[in-house]
């Protein structure tokens, strides 16, 4: 069950700490990020079961406040670097790495580059960062994305007017491809190695140009990619094959501004939405085989299995490539009680799901079916 | 010009020297005050250097009370959604239940204040809290009467007892002194015991009046008799059930007999032994005397007037409650003087919702607890439709106000949108103008504050913040953002500007800039005729460099004859011609051909006139007139191998 904590700021950002290796332990703390305020704060709240072991399933204690400190501009972007460091994007332009010491549950400022996107004359706001660990990238409006290293102060790699229109969100594709979204709807495929300022592929979706404000890696299948722009159209990529999208579904009915795939059951998908509804996507294939298979049955056992396998493996393949068809089955909840202002942002991790508004409240949920 | 219902307050200004001149400008929620030596003209001395910023309601800068705003926009909005088809009888549990959501709202707010002027370090702050807490009070208090008497209506009867609860939840003290007096060694004699028997009898909580009485009388075998009497008295009062089958005229009539059965053990002095028991008899026959001999028990008049209700009529009719509330108030207050809650609750119980909603309205700095009230008042159709002298009804009147007021904080003007949605007669203009308003600082506020102008047609304030952005962007160079923001106004005048910035550079550096935006333009391309061209254009130069001459050319004679170049730029297309002219390879038709020196003549004599009218430097004249023999030269011969093509028969 959802349970909303209201915290008096308007929440852009939040994020579950990693757990440490063991799949069984559900994640405990999350930071998150304000916007709008005169004066902005990076979170860290604490949702561990005290002395509420003992209430009825689905039931939350309220998640308590550890620690917080001052932000310097909105938070657009925030990324747990590790287990102790966090990296925020400013609207600003600065990106800066705060660390949460554990022993003194405090927060403070662990380095910073201040100026890192700018205008000519002005700053720009630094709109998305990515990680993985020590490497940080950011991207802004300025168009640039920037490559920096915790510890080092210099910065391993600019790629200058990489785009004419703001970058809205940036994710790894391989250790060193990235993937970028812009505000003419186009994805763009850079390869770091190269060192080039042109990107190595551009797919986009035909007819309007409707911008991309989030993409997401499928954790496993890499080619596999989904965003979500301006019209809250979920759309699902091939990255190998083409420069189309591979399905088109009509989610939400205003900008959707998160999508990720659950990172260990990445049958799930989240998404949430400027129109203030977080949604659920399940996929499953079909349960009948498919019919090439069928026609098989004179086949000797072991190789229909094998086949059986590869053609099972090929429809769980296809399954988000294919939407919402006659292939497989498509199936969206709702996860919030009722309508709210904007959700801006989400996390979900083991069976815990994460969400912040623009009503102020942060919602929690223990218990998510995957 | 109406009377003023109260002298105004005065604020003295700290930062302006006593006895200077002030100016002032007025806000959407506050005013501007500045120090002015006033002069029209003449030498002006040395003046301050600060303007002043003076706000009524500091409430919704404080954190805590933030909270309150952001859970009651979320009940208002649950609130109007309630579908009108139901009679409201049927809606009334619904009301009820809303109410009590923003009562719970009001205590949680109300325990956080608490905690934290508990854990204040600084005095000041302290205090502030405390201050906090005791409007939170009272509104509450105010808010749950209200519930009683107007929204849950209840009939005589059971009004009563809905007035015991409301009195029981707001006089908790009882039961912490309870606590002490229970948890001591030996209860019966502590100091507190018998207030606490009396406050629990004067709440009629009789029950914990009986079983405290049981110890005492443990301790007192020889008056166990009396005890006894007493026990069985206060275990006859008879209590309304509503739902019970009993009607209101046989609960009356037993309810006298239990008075009159009481009255009489009084009169012949059962209890003359024990003063405690004697006073506890002479308050459940309602001795207002006795009553008011209690008044630190009673503490408030209100409290009074529920006792004496109890004790003297419980089958009270609503119509018959502002009688015994004047009555009480008078009896209770010695210095005659009302504090702004006592006539406020005054006014509930005489059912005038009007005066109620104004007095709390001067009472408070914060519009949110009569907005909110009144919004459910007119949901329950308890308000008449008041006109007042603007045109819009009551209701209407304090949601914009405080919807306004929400509007100026830098946070919370998401959630005034909604309040301003709700009000259908002004609403939308007053959104309109403070829309606009609303500092753009990135582009996700913008793409926010554009999405609420979207969902309500607010078309011209669509426009004007998409052309804000637009320029920022062009400003800034990113002519790919400038291009999206104009794409989204459905700005073609905007989009020109862009294409025309475009070519420009081109003409400067000789190459495209931001070519991923020029040669993915699709579908946008047709938003503007310069857009188009520029597409056309970049798509020309594809061609020629994948070597395409003939696609090439047509297009490029397609771009000139079609009307889509501007003219300014035919001079660079036809020397962007010029290579395909001189190719071994004849790539222009003679129809082409035909149509190109068309089009170098046209652009030709517009430049005779231009230049006529003007005065060029020779060096300039000079480079045009090149280019153009060469465009003639290359032309002719262009013109004459096609024709021997043309001409040539395919053997």
């Amino acid at each position: 069950m959802e349970s909303a904590k209201y915290v008096s700021q308007k929440v852009s950002k939040a994020r579950w700490r990693p757990v440490s290796s063991s799949f069984l332990q559900q994640p405990e703390i999350f930071a998150t990020g304000s916007w709008d305020n005169e004066e902005n704060k990076i979170s860290i709240w604490s949702v561990g079961n005290y002395e509420n072991s003992g209430l009825e399933d689905g039931f939350e204690g309220d998640p308590q406040l550890i620690c917080e400190n001052k932000h310097d501009g909105d938070v657009l972007g925030l990324q747990f670097l590790d287990q102790e460091r966090i990296v925020t994007a400013s609207s600003t332009g600065a990106v800066t790495i705060f660390r949460h010491h554990h022993n003194s549950q405090t927060i403070s400022v662990s380095q910073q580059w201040v100026k890192a996107h700018h205008y000519p004359c002005d700053n720009a706001p630094c709109t998305a960062v990515v990680c993985s660990s020590p490497e940080i990238i950011t991207v802004g409006e300025d168009g640039r994305i920037i490559v920096l290293r915790a510890d080092q102060d210099c910065m391993a790699q600019v790629i200058e007017n990489a785009d004419s229109s703001t970058i809205h969100a940036v994710t790894y594709l391989r250790t060193t491809e990235i993937l970028t979204v812009n505000s003419i709807g186009q994805i763009k495929l850079w390869d770091l190695r190269q060192q080039s300022n042109s990107a190595s592929q551009i797919l986009s979706l035909s007819g309007d140009r409707v911008p991309l404000y989030c993409i997401d890696r499928h954790p496993n299948q890499q080619h596999i990619v989904a965003t979500g722009g301006q019209d809250g159209m979920l759309c699902m990529w091939d990255v190998r094959q083409g420069s189309m999208p591979s399905s088109l579904m009509e989610a939400h009915s205003a900008e959707m501004w998160e999508v990720h795939f659950h990172p260990t059951n990445p049958d799930h998908l989240f998404t949430c939405s400027e129109d203030g509804s977080l949604l659920h996507w399940e996929t499953s294939s079909h349960s009948d085989m498919p019919s090439f298979l069928q026609g098989n049955r004179n086949s000797s056992v072991t190789s229909r299995s094998a086949m059986a396998l590869a053609g099972g493996n090929q429809s769980l393949i296809s399954a988000w490539l294919n939407g919402d068809s006659s292939k497989s089955r498509l199936e969206t909840t709702h996860m919030l009680p009722s309508q709210t202002l904007s959700v801006n942002s989400l996390d979900v991790l083991g069976q815990c799901l994460v969400c912040g508004t623009d009503g102020e409240a942060i919602f929690i949920n223990k218990q998510v079916p995957v | 010009m109406e009377e003023v219902d109260v002298e105004p307050v005065v604020t003295n200004i700290s930062g302006i020297r006593p006895g200077k001149r002030m100016g002032f400008a007025w806000g959407p929620g506050d005013i501007l005050v500045y120090e002015t030596q006033n002069k029209a003209s003449g030498p002006t001395g040395s003046g301050c250097a600060f303007i002043h910023v003076v706000r009524k309601d500091e409430d919704i800068y404080s954190p805590i009370l933030r909270k309150l705003f952001n859970e009651s926009h979320h009940i208002f909005v649950g609130l109007q959604t309630i579908k009108d088809d139901l009679p409201s009888k049927s809606k009334k549990p619904q009301f009820v239940s809303i109410s009590r959501n923003y009562r719970s709202v009001i205590r949680a707010c109300m325990e956080e204040l608490q905690q934290a002027a508990v854990s204040a370090n600084d005095t000041d702050m302290a205090t502030q809290y405390g201050n906090q807490v005791s409007i939170l009070l009272a509104i509450e208090l105010i808010w749950n009467l209200c519930e009683v008497l107007f929204i849950d209506a209840a009939p005589a009867g059971s009004l009563l007892l809905h007035l015991l609860d409301w009195v029981r939840l707001h006089k908790s003290d009882v039961d912490e002194k309870a606590k002490g007096v229970l948890q001591s060694d030996s209860p019966a004699e502590h100091r507190d015991y018998w207030d606490v028997v009396l406050s629990y009898v004067l709440q009629g909580r009789l029950e914990d009046t009986r079983k405290m009485l049981m110890k005492q009388a443990m301790l007192q075998p020889a008056a166990k008799s009396m005890y006894k009497l007493m026990d069985s008295l206060l275990s006859k009062m008879p209590f309304y059930n509503p739902g019970g089958t009993q009607t209101l005229t046989e609960f009356d009539v037993k309810w006298r007999n239990w008075h009159e059965e009481v009255d009489r053990y009084l009169k012949d002095n059962s209890f003359a032994s024990n003063q405690h028991l004697e006073v506890i008899c002479k308050i459940l026959l309602g001795d207002e005397d006795v009553l008011l001999e209690h008044k630190e028990l009673l503490s408030t008049w209100y409290y009074f007037l529920i006792t004496r209700l109890l004790y003297c009529h419980p089958t009270v009719k609503p119509t018959e409650l502002h009688y015994y509330a004047q009555s009480s108030m008078m009896m209770f207050l010695d210095s005659g003087v009302p504090e702004p809650l006592d006539s406020i609750l005054l006014a509930a119980f005489e059912f005038d919702i009007h005066q109620v909603i104004k007095d709390c309205s001067i009472a408070l700095n914060n519009w949110w607890f009569v907005a909110h009230l009144t919004d459910l008042l007119d949901h329950c159709k308890l308000l008449q439709s008041h006109n007042l002298h603007f045109g819009s009804n009551l209701r209407e009147f304090l949601l914009l106000e405080y919807a306004s007021g929400l509007f100026t904080h830098h946070s919370l003007w998401q959630c005034a949108v909604d309040y301003f949605d709700h009000c259908p007669e002004f609403g939308r203009v007053y959104l309109e103008l403070q829309i606009e308003r609303v500092p753009l600082d990135t582009e996700r506020k913008a793409l926010k504050v554009l999405r609420i102008c979207e969902e309500r047609q607010m078309s011209e304030q669509v426009r004007s913040i998409c052309k804000i952005m637009a320029m920022r962007a062009v400003r800034n160079n990113r002519l790919g953002s400038a291009l999206s923001w104009s794409i989204r106004a459905k700005d073609a005048a905007f989009a020109t500007l862009i294409s025309e910035r475009f070519l420009q550079d081109y003409c400067a550096k000789g190459t495209f800039s931001d070519l991923d935006l020029i040669d993915n333009l699709g579908s946008t391309m047709l938003l503007s005729d310069r857009l188009t061209f520029l597409g056309k254009y970049r798509e020309f130069h594809k061609l020629y460099g994948e070597k395409c001459f003939s696609d090439a050319a047509k297009l490029l004679l397609s771009l000139m004859t079609a009307k889509i170049a501007p003219q300014s730029f035919w001079m660079t297309l036809l020397t962007d011609a010029l290579p395909l002219l001189e190719q071994k390879e004849v790539i222009f038709s003679a129809e082409q051909t035909y149509e190109l020196m068309y089009c170098l003549e046209e652009l030709t004599s517009s430049l005779i006139t231009a230049a006529s009218g003007s005065g060029r430097p020779m060096q300039e004249e000079d480079v045009e007139v090149t280019k153009v023999e060469m465009l003639r030269l290359a032309l002719a011969r262009n013109l004459a191998s096609a024709i021997v093509k043309e001409g040539t028969m395919q053997t």
